[in-house]
């Protein structure tokens, strides 16, 4: 047992050095939220101004949305890397050395969970100066971390399958952007009264509504309503299921390159989603 | 001489490919043991079912009198594997990859077995450096050292040398040699006859997934055939005369300039064909040694299936 945590935390130590190490990485994770952060605040915010509401609640409004955004982006390097070690045979170092199996994903999940939080947290305090503030009590911030804590493992978890299954490092990052999508059509931005019908169904009913919700109302002071707890039922649930799909995967392939196993309809069709999320990032560059 | 691996009757197939047919061999302790076989053949998937890193369909694998799946850890605890890509950390330093595979085995003091080994292969200047910044020939050296760590009994090699140049791949050769004389035993697979040929005291010769023929090098060799000498002329008149005088030895036109002579008399008959020629005064635009290939063996094999 002793072991079983010094191997994963020595396995996750090294992927902190990865994440240190790329300026990439923290550049993108970090600078990222906070220039959309300042876009929505002094570009777009003016002509977004609605009569009655204040800078400061303005503010206070998108940032639950800017920190999830911190976290989904962030989750896309947690998959690159998964694929990188995946492709690189690094996984099959690993695993042909005398230590549990599962210390080596486990290794992945811890430096991914740190890193994701820790780069929250730069944002939120950069966020201070651009106005924000915060009615929540301690326990409301203890709470409010818990869901940061929750959505960071489940983007994190969600990442794994994604990159051991992916055939190129731009399907393996690019199931961030989905997420990202999922993020503008939700409440994180805009209120979801001014969408097309079809969209706003969509966007009241989808779990980055209730994480937002849930995460405005912590850090607004109120008291956990049952979209915190629903939020915590989504997070442990996709969790769950992106723990079990990557066991799966592990025992199907082997983390090998080049294979052709089927894995179910569900799986096929988000890989389906990333690559034309892919696709469209590439057409976006010409 | 004690066996130290046996396995016996290996299957395994990927969707509708049968990657592994009933594959059975061992090696004895303290040996070298090189599979051979061209791309594809299945050397990887074997070797990575000896070492549990993919589930075999059936038959058995026993090493040092364990047996897979049941006792992984025990036998893992035994031999370290290098890959057929060399999976060394980019981002981390060199000693960096050291200490963490050291860590990784649970070794007392991680920062000098690291440093020993850097030492060992003439890594020491680079230590600090990002292994992402080493050449080819230093990152397999580092490769290998990792897989020294802990000082392993049987070590799994995947194409040691694939991609080197003549100078990093013969520094290597020595390498596997010295560990050898240190009683350890080698596993390694190769594309090449002529690596199999330097390093190994038994070769196994994979093709599209089973062994079709196993023995010392020098049996090897004989299967293989000789070695040929290929005659490159300036015109067809002059590749006609020396086809003339040429008429007693083995000669194949590969095209009208080209011919292949058989040496089967040995590697010094090329002297006295080309002093035949010289005296005869047919100008030769270029010439050289051609060593037997897989597909020789295979075709040696196959046709002696047939005949037989
Ligand atoms: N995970 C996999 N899924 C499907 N097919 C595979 C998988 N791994 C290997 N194969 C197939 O099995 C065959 C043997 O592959 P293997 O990698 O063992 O060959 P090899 O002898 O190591 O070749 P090389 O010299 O190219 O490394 C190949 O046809 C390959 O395409
Ligand atoms: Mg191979």
């Amino acid at each position: 047992m002793i072991n079983y945590l010094k191997d994963t935390l020595t396995l996750a130590n090294r992927l902190i050095k990865h994440n240190l190490r790329s300026i990439d990485t923290i550049i993108t994770v970090v600078a990222m939220p906070i220039a959309m952060l300042l876009m929505f605040i002094y570009i777009l915010g003016g002509s977004m101004q609605l009569p009655g509401v204040s800078h400061r609640e303005y503010v206070n409004y998108i940032l639950p949305g800017i920190l999830f955004m911190t976290l989904a982006t962030g989750s896309a390097y947690t998959a690159l890397r998964v694929f990188m070690d995946k492709s690189s045979g690094m996984f099959d170092r690993f695993k042909s050395m005398p230590i549990a199996k599962s210390a080596v994903l486990n290794g992945q999940v811890v430096s991914s969970v740190l890193f994701l939080m820790f780069s929250t947290i730069v944002v939120l305090l950069v966020s201070l100066l651009t106005g924000f503030r915060s009615n929540a009590n301690l326990g409301q911030w203890l709470l409010t971390f818990v869901l940061l804590f929750g959505f960071a493992v489940m983007v994190t978890w969600l990442s794994m399958p994604l990159g051991l299954m992916a055939k190129s490092i731009d399907t393996a990052s690019a199931f961030s952007y989905l997420l990202l999508l999922l993020l503008f059509v939700s409440s994180a931005f805009a209120s979801v009264k001014g969408m097309p019908t079809a969209v706003r169904l969509f966007a009241e009913h989808q779990p980055m509504t209730t994480m937002i919700t849930a995460t405005r109302e912590l850090l607004a002071g109120q008291e956990p309503s049952a979209s915190f707890w629903q939020s915590l039922a989504w997070m442990i649930g996709i969790s769950g299921l992106s723990f079990v799909w990557s066991k799966r995967i592990g025992r199907a392939r082997q983390f090998i390159l080049n294979e052709s196993a089927r894995l179910g309809v569900l799986p096929e069709l988000l890989i389906f989603l990333c690559r034309l999320a892919c696709l469209k990032r590439q057409d976006d560059g010409k | 001489m004690t066996t130290i691996i046996k396995i016996d009757q290996i299957k395994k197939r990927f969707g509708k490919q049968q990657v592994l047919n009933h594959v059975s061999l061992s090696v004895e302790q303290g040996t070298i043991y090189s599979l051979l076989g061209a791309n594809g053949a299945g050397k990887s998937t074997l070797l990575k079912i000896m070492t549990g890193l993919l589930p075999a369909d059936g038959g058995d694998v026993e090493i040092e009198h364990h047996h897979l799946p049941k006792d992984l850890l025990t036998i893992q605890r035994r031999f370290s594997y290098s890959g057929q890509q060399s999976s060394i950390d980019d981002v981390l330093t060199g000693m960096e990859n050291l200490t963490l595979v050291a860590k990784l085995r649970h070794l007392p003091q991680s920062k000098v077995v690291a440093q020993d080994l850097l030492a060992r292969f003439s890594l020491t200047d680079a230590a600090n450096k990002a292994a992402g910044s080493y050449s080819g020939g230093m990152a397999r050296r580092l490769d290998l050292a990792m897989s020294l760590v802990g000082d392993p009994e049987i070590i799994f090699l995947d194409e040691p040398t694939t991609g080197l140049d003549p100078a990093s791949r013969n520094d290597l050769w020595t390498m596997i040699r010295e560990l050898k004389a240190k009683g350890k035993t080698i596993f390694l697979t190769t594309q090449y006859i002529e690596e199999a040929d330097q390093l190994a005291d038994r070769i196994g010769f994979l093709r599209d997934g089973e062994i079709i023929a196993t023995g010392t090098p020098a049996e090897m060799k004989q299967l293989a055939g000789a070695e040929k000498l290929k005659l490159i002329f300036k015109n067809d008149a002059d590749s006609l005369v020396a086809q003339k005088i040429l008429e007693t030895a083995q000669v194949t036109v590969l095209d009208p300039v080209t011919l292949v002579v058989t040496l089967s008399a040995g590697n010094h008959q090329s002297l006295a064909i080309l002093k035949q020629l010289a005296d005869a005064e047919v100008p030769i635009d270029n010439f050289g040694l051609v060593s037997p290939t897989l597909d020789d063996v295979f075709m040696k094999l196959t046709k002696g299936v047939t005949q037989g």
